[in-house]
């Protein structure tokens, strides 16, 4: 692999398919997960949730809990005092929406099956469990609303989740550009669909955990918590301010985390609850979540139906695109609760060239799980409505799907392209660089398509056969900044301190190649990748929308950049020289007269550390296509994916280890959507998948056949890196590459494919009603 | 209620109520942290530790049903230093990431290469497809086992001319 232009940080280490420094320790057993972690006098704490989705609480019993030995306390929203503490949005924020924020704890009213009502924390795991099965709640149920109601229908005022309000839609926002309405007016051919993606979840195989416990110095009290992730200085300011002491009395840790995938880290009910609890008992509290609540309590994702309309001249240029989304966010707006709502707006235009859009989104709450983002946010969904819906106008207009495709795609002299604003927040967003069509033409190649279309929509041996292709838009990257620290050791290597989080994504092995090249150093003169701790820097932003790589790894650039600076100073004053006289040469520094010190004697003048950071408010975006042939079979509905071929370009390719890892994993995740992955709620708003046998996901056995191919011919032009973020690219085009093969191969039996999950029942309860119409 | 039994090759002997699970015990009383919980109802794999040489779910297992028995964990399978083959191959074939599934993957991997040292690659991935990952796609991990595979039944060939062989897998 190589990239096009050399390239400012160009080194010996970034671009290595260089082992990750993470796998000793965890294929060892000597990883550190948050449930691995104790402290002496630690107790152990226990939620006790809501069973019902909607009600409102008259009577908390907690007698008989509390008589259960080696209960210390249980909190209920009278202990903590009302109104208690909500949780504010941290992305998207909208002050139309801080009325439907989650309390802390539930007050008066339970909106969700799951909802903390009461936190009881004795001296056992075990025992908590016990105690928290006797508090007897009484709930007086209100009617439960599990789907949105766009046209209010069926609704009564005891079905608003929020009093006062006038609907469960508190909001619809809108993605625009250009004059769609005008262009539709005018289009010689348009074509609309309805289509649906369904309810699941990021499911990282570690569930959550947090342990607290506070100290007190002559400053006042401390709090440190561990099994903080993702955002912990984002986390710490709110924390802070619920709890009412400055944020700089608290320090959040990370240890090793079991995955996050975008679910994991960011600020729930016990993040609030754990230290809470620990302050009034002046004692270690530990939770850890188990898969049952991790399913009911986790943020959920996806959940979306759109009515997506196409307009285009009999030839297939898109003139312009529009629809109406409806997203189902669940009981409350969460942290990121909008986000995806935004992005199923917003990129709705994937890499196509188009000047006119409008597409509304419908926000709705209902008596379910709240939503946040998960890996794609809003792009999974918006990418399969899309592509779906391409793939019918095509059919429509006797036109080949690639070609399609080709003739509307991004052309590099069209960069930077605007993508559609999205209303009320407004600001731009701008695809930065690349050459979109070069990743299609990659993949037919790779694929084979030219060979495999003579399969396309045959049955052989029993099976059905189709092929497919799509094309997606990957964001990262996202601002405002990102800080790094970089601090010389005392034997001569140098600790990389970063305001980047640690998911499982091999981000240490990546920042180590990066600080390595950064400074003109092996691998081994790098100490340490501290992440994840509000302890390491002033000012962190944390990992989510694939931007640790761009935003850590270019700060961390500019950060070595200044400790060379300082460590010429200070050799120059060892070698009697002036600092401009000074040349670093890996571990070494050397003067004109070839006089030469070593980093470790650099070190023993005292402590050199440099602190800086990485500012950009414009993202990078990487690009692909996905290609892929399946077969069904007819007579059970199952599905086999026989080739799948990945084609990205990331600007930079930092590892392509882990670059290739983090496809593959993507792609499988996204196969799990397509296929399996299912939060099944009945009419009362209770979860039917509540356990790992009812929520299936992807195992060994399912997708065994996936081709990935990373580019890096365009590299950002909004980094020292050049790196795009590449993290949720694999996952965002597999709904509609896997649904458009499937109605391909299932296009002579007359099955129309509009939703998600394609599990064996629904196709085969489409395939028998295609073939009882065709009876008729 | 007292138990008694060989983990990693030594005699331990635990006080634990009736109710706790091996996980549990492995974690909480013997501090074996690489042995981890992911989902405490038998689907997710992790927890996989192996009982007088079978693959167990240690979730399903009560502490006190390990009377007697040898029970090997993740630690257990590692040296003293560095990786043992089968790690190194994972490592290699980058086929972990958040590295929680990890313990469960070449527990459950060691079994089955212990007793079929042949195994074909559609055998491992029926196999491994009883533990969940949910970051690596699986691809990489049957790799890792296959590669292992080949090079343990390489040097057990060369072992078995020598009058020291061994058939452990992953000495």
């Amino acid at each position: 692999m190589h990239h096009s232009h050399p390239h400012p940080t160009d080194g010996a280490q970034i671009g290595q398919p260089v082992e990750r420094v993470e796998d000793l320790r965890l294929l060892r057993g000597e990883g550190s997960y948050l449930d691995d972690l104790s402290r002496p006098g630690m107790l152990h704490a226990c939620v006790v949730r809501s069973p019902l989705a909607h009600g409102l609480i008259t009577a908390i019993d907690l007698t008989d809990a509390r008589s259960v030995p080696g209960v210390h306390a249980i909190f209920t929203a009278d202990d903590i005092g009302v109104p208690v503490p909500v949780i504010p949005m941290r992305l998207d924020v909208l002050e139309a929406l801080h009325a439907f924020e989650q309390p802390v704890i539930a007050q008066d009213r339970v909106r969700y099956v799951g909802e903390p009502v009461a936190l009881v924390v004795a001296d056992s795991q075990a025992i908590a469990e016990d105690a928290a099965d006797r508090v007897r709640l009484d709930i007086t149920p209100l009617p439960v609303v599990t789907e949105p109601s766009p046209s209010g229908a069926g609704l009564v005022p005891a079905s608003l989740l929020f009093e006062g309000t006038a609907s469960n839609n508190p909001l619809t926002l809108s993605a625009v550009k250009g004059d769609a309405a005008a262009a539709f007016a005018t289009a010689p051919y348009s074509r609309s669909e309805r289509m649906a993606v369904q309810r699941h979840a990021a499911m990282p195989l570690e569930a959550r955990g947090l342990l607290a416990f506070w100290s007190g110095t002559e400053c006042g009290e401390r709090l440190t918590m561990l099994g903080a992730c993702k955002v912990p200085h984002a986390n710490r300011r709110v924390l802070a301010t619920q709890l009412g002491i400055d944020p700089s009395a608290i320090d959040l840790e990370e240890g090793d985390v079991g995955g996050g995938f975008g679910a994991r880290g960011e600020f729930y009910p016990e993040d609030f609850l754990i230290p809470f609890a620990a302050r009034a008992l002046g004692r270690p509290v530990k939770w850890v979540e188990d898969r049952r609540e991790h399913l009911l309590a986790t943020n959920h994702a996806r959940d979306a139906r759109c009515e997506l309309e196409v307009a285009c001249t009999l030839d297939g240029r898109i003139l312009a695109l529009r629809g109406t989304a409806h997203t189902n966010l669940g009981a409350y707006i969460r942290t990121n609760g909008v986000t995806p709502s935004r992005n199923i707006a917003q990129v709705g235009v994937g890499p196509y060239r188009i000047e006119h859009v409008q597409i509304d989104v419908a926000v709705h709450l209902s008596n379910k799980t709240p939503v946040g983002t998960y890996r794609g946010p809003g792009r999974f969904e918006t990418d399969f409505f899309r592509e779906r819906l391409f793939d019918l106008v095509a059919d429509d207009l006797g036109l080949d799907r690639v070609e399609f495709r080709r003739r509307n795609l991004v052309q590099p002299a069209d960069m930077p392209w605007a993508l559609p604003a999205v209303m009320p927040w407004g600001g731009d967003s701008e695809c930065d660089s690349g050459n979109y069509a070069s990743t299609l033409e990659r993949a037919l190649m790779e694929f084979d398509w030219a060979g495999k279309s003579a399969l396309n929509g045959r049955q052989i041996e029993g099976r059905w056969h189709g092929i497919a292709l799509g094309c997606y838009l990957e964001g990262g990257a996202s601002g405002p900044r990102e800080g790094a620290r970089l601090a010389l050791e005392p034997d001569g290597r140098v600790a990389v301190y970063t305001g980047s989080s640690s998911i499982g994504q091999g981000l240490e092995t990546v920042f180590t190649q990066i600080a390595a090249d950064a400074m003109g150093v092996p691998l081994a003169a790098i100490a340490g990748i501290h992440h994840g701790s509000t302890r390491f820097v002033k000012e962190g932003f944390g990992a989510y929308s694939s931007r640790s790589t761009v935003m850590g790894g270019s700060a961390i650039v500019g950060t070595a950049t200044k400790l060379k600076d300082k460590i010429r100073d200070a050799a120059a004053g060892l070698l009697g020289c002036t600092p401009d006289e000074v040349t670093l040469l890996g571990t070494g520094a050397e003067d004109t007269r070839g006089q030469s010190v070593t980093l470790a004697q650099i070190a023993a003048l005292g402590p050199i550390e440099a602190e800086g950071s990485f500012s950009s408010n414009r993202r990078t975006y990487s690009y692909g296509a996905h290609a892929c042939h399946v077969a069904v079979d007819p007579g059970t509905g199952a599905v086999e994916v026989i080739d799948y071929v990945a084609v990205e370009d990331v600007g930079r390719i930092i590892n392509p280890l882990t670059l290739h890892g983090q496809a593959t994993g993507a792609i499988v995740q996204g196969l799990g959507g397509a296929f399996m992955e299912h939060l099944v709620h009945d009419d009362e708003g209770q979860l039917l998948t509540a356990s790992l046998a009812d929520y299936l996901l992807p195992s060994a056995n399912d997708f065994p056949s996936i081709r990935v191919f990373a580019l890096e011919e365009h590299p950002s032009p909004n980094n020292p890196l050049g790196a795009k973020g590449a993290g949720e690219g694999g996952i965002i085009p597999v709904g509609g590459v896997i649904a458009n093969a499937v109605a391909a191969a299932l296009r002579p039996l007359g099955v129309q494919i509009t939703e998600l999950p394609l599990s064996p029942s629904h196709l085969w309860t489409l395939i028998a009603s295609a073939g009882a119409v065709a009876r008729e | 209620m007292q138990v008694h039994f060989r983990v990693n090759g030594s005699a331990v002997e635990v006080q634990t109520e009736a109710r706790t699970t091996l996980a549990d015990c492995l974690r909480h009383e013997l501090g074996l942290t690489g042995t981890h919980v992911g989902c405490e109802h038998g689907v997710c794999g992790a927890c996989t530790v192996i009982v007088d040489g079978a693959a167990v779910r240690s979730c399903l297992m009560l502490a006190v049903q390990a009377t007697g028995t040898n029970v090997v964990t993740v630690e257990g399978l590692s040296p003293p230093e560095g990786l043992s083959p089968l790690q190194a191959a994972f490592r290699q074939h980058h086929a972990l990431q958040c590295g929680f599934c990890t313990p469960g993957m070449l527990t459950t991997a060691h079994a089955l290469l212990a007793t079929e040292p042949d195994a074909s690659e559609a055998r491992i991935r029926d196999v491994l497809s009883g533990n969940l990952c949910r970051c690596t796609g699986y691809i990489p991990i049957v790799q890792a086992v296959l590669s292992a595979r080949d090079a343990l039944f390489k040097a057990n060939a060369v072992a078995s001319d020598t009058p020291t062989a061994t058939t452990s897998p992953a000495a």
